[in-house]
């Protein structure tokens, strides 16, 4: 970018000169990544520039490609759970349940409604994470740092509640197959209600300082808008869709762990452009918000896992003073134990839209294939013609308001 | 529309030599066709009146070494989302001429899905307009998640397979 910059040297500013008449209809070619602070993660774009407007741009991805699905096909099922935490890394939780649901669905293990509402819980509460992270970072990206500081406690925040689940904070690997690991300590049910009561406060605060603020307003309306055809042909879901005016969530069209309880809205937006992305994931926090506050005045008592002790790894006091227990630690954590035989697709409405896990398995102690859909693939190669005809900064804000993440990108 | 609907239906459309391999998957129906039918069952089904399968969700490769004649598939996922049904067309090709019509004249989003199976599997989507790898380095020269390849270093002495139950 400083390069183009630098050119400015004083004859060049004399466009009638002779001299610069032959430099009037060349195009540019500006490298934008892969390690650019404004793309949040390593993406490279090559524009093909006429002055200050983006004619052509293409991409490269896989810089942080770590082969998932084919380390996938080497380990138990258990331990793939660690690899969809590296996924889209601001969502973990969701990755994560997800993974556990698919394999349910395969050995067919009905999970418990105490766990099924733990689980949104912290589905939803990650679903805020990894908003609250797009909505400030693209405030910042706009020019406003002062938000994005105010709403990273509230990250924090929930990165504390994780740590009470799962002892983690972001790769999470929470839950099991049939379950969660631990119930809910007093501990944390204390923070979820801490969570619950002040963090309306600080979203409030938030959007008070960016929502209708003019400069943002002018920023992002009408940039790096696609209609709901186009997004649909380019197979978008999730935030990124609902902002064209399309109503697919997957919670609603096909509920899981329970959805079908709550009552919530799906926000959507009209034009599909950076500002209605913002406002979508914006409302799907106050939304995730009333799932989390039904589930928890409702949460039901009773076991907290299935009872599935092939696959539920069991607590560490009892391997020590339970023969069955320690058997049964020994066979899954070496992966002794053969899964069925067959194919599942099972998704869920994660942080960017549906995260899909479509697994095959031949009967062995791993997945003979996994596939994982992810979101952020899917919609990125939409950006080109998202940002064909505006300038650098209208694709940096759209690029940010996307929340393409590389991890989830690249697997 | 059930899935028994969508089943009879191409079965009487495109006939019973070309629509085959119909199961359920929990609950998610599957269908297996042929190299030239897929690209008009795929036009069929997005423009279909009813069925109205106009979302490509998934597009994934897959390798079967043992499967001779027919080592790679092609597993497309579609949903309708005005009818919230789901649809899994596979079709298989054997590995010395893994040649796929392309869809991307269909769905946009199959661009980079069919460069991934590219990519990964080696099948060769022919009309696609830019048939390049995508996530590993360009000069790769095989296609690393067809069977044959190990995962790891196979001149490793260090993990010895059965000591790991593998």
């Amino acid at each position: 970018m400083s390069d183009v910059a630098l050119v400015s040297s004083p004859n060049v500013g004399i466009a009638k000169s002779e001299e610069n008449k032959k430099y009037v209809n060349e195009l540019t070619t500006l490298n934008l990544g892969p390690t650019h602070p404004a793309t949040h993660g390593i993406f490279q774009n090559i524009l093909t520039m006429d002055g200050e407007t983006i004619i052509d741009s293409e991409q490269t991805v896989g810089y942080i490609h770590r082969a998932f699905e084919k380390i996938a096909e080497r380990r138990p099922f258990y331990q793939i759970t660690t690899l969809t935490d590296r996924m889209n890394y601001c969502s973990s939780p969701i990755n994560n349940m997800g993974w556990h649901m698919t394999v349910e669905k395969l050995l067919g293990i009905e999970v418990p409604k105490r766990a099924q509402y733990m689980r949104v819980i912290m589905m939803e509460l990650a679903r805020i994470a990894d908003h609250i992270i797009c909505n400030s970072v693209l405030a910042v990206d706009t020019g406003a740092m002062t938000g994005f500081l105010y709403v990273m406690q509230w990250r924090e925040h929930i990165y504390e509640i994780y740590e009470e689940l799962c002892g983690a904070r972001l790769t999470t690997n929470m839950g099991r197959f049939g379950g969660m690991e631990r119930d809910f300590s007093a501990e944390a049910i204390r923070k979820i209600k801490h969570f619950l009561s002040e963090f309306p406060k600080g979203l409030r605060e938030f959007e008070s300082l960016v929502k209708r603020n003019r400069i943002f307003m002018d920023r992002t309306t009408g940039v790096g808008a696609i209609s709901s055809d186009r997004a649909l042909n380019y197979g978008f879901t999730g935030p990124n869709l609902r902002a064209t005016g399309v109503d697919y969530d997957v919670r609603v069209m096909n509920p899981y762990s329970s959805y079908e309880d709550f009552e919530f809205e799906i926000p959507v937006g009209t034009t599909g452009d950076t500002y209605d992305r913002f406002l979508v994931r914006g409302e799907e926090m106050w939304q995730s918000l009333r799932i989390i506050q039904q589930a928890m005045d409702n949460l039901p008592e009773g076991p907290y896992h299935a009872d599935a002790p092939h696959y539920y790894l069991p607590p560490k006091q009892e391997v020590y003073n339970n023969m069955e227990a320690l058997i049964y630690h020994f066979k899954i954590v070496m992966g002794e134990i053969d899964a069925p035989v067959g194919e599942v697709y099972h998704s869920v409405e994660g942080g960017n839209g549906e995260l899909g896990f479509y697994l095959v398995s031949d009967g062995g102690r791993t997945p003979y294939r996994l596939k994982f859909r992810r979101p952020c693939f899917i919609y990125y190669q939409a950006f080109p013609e998202m940002i064909k005809g505006s300038t650098l900064s209208d694709a940096i804000i759209t690029m940010s308001s996307m929340n393409v993440i590389a991890g989830e990108l690249d697997t | 529309m059930t899935n028994e609907q969508i089943a009879q239906d191409l079965v009487a459309k495109f006939g019973e030599d070309k629509i085959y391999g119909i199961m359920e998957n929990y609950g998610l129906l599957n269908v297996t066709t042929s190299v030239d039918t897929i690209v008009p069952l795929l036009h069929y089904l997005y423009q279909h009146p009813t069925f109205k399968f106009q979302f490509l969700t998934d597009l994934a490769g897959i390798h079967f070494p043992d499967a001779v004649g027919q080592e790679l598939g092609v597993i497309y996922h579609l949903h309708s989302l005005e009818n919230n049904v789901r649809l899994i067309i596979k079709l298989y090709v054997p590995i010395e001429s893994p040649k796929v019509p392309t869809i991307t004249g269909l769905y946009a989003t199959a661009n980079w899905m069919e460069r991934e199976a590219f990519d990964f599997y080696g099948i060769i989507f022919e009309g696609h307009p830019n048939l390049i790898r995508i996530l590993n380095v360009e000069d790769m020269d095989y296609h690393p998640m067809r069977k044959e390849y190990p995962m790891e270093d196979a001149t490793r002495q260090d993990k010895i397979d059965a000591l790991f139950g593998r």
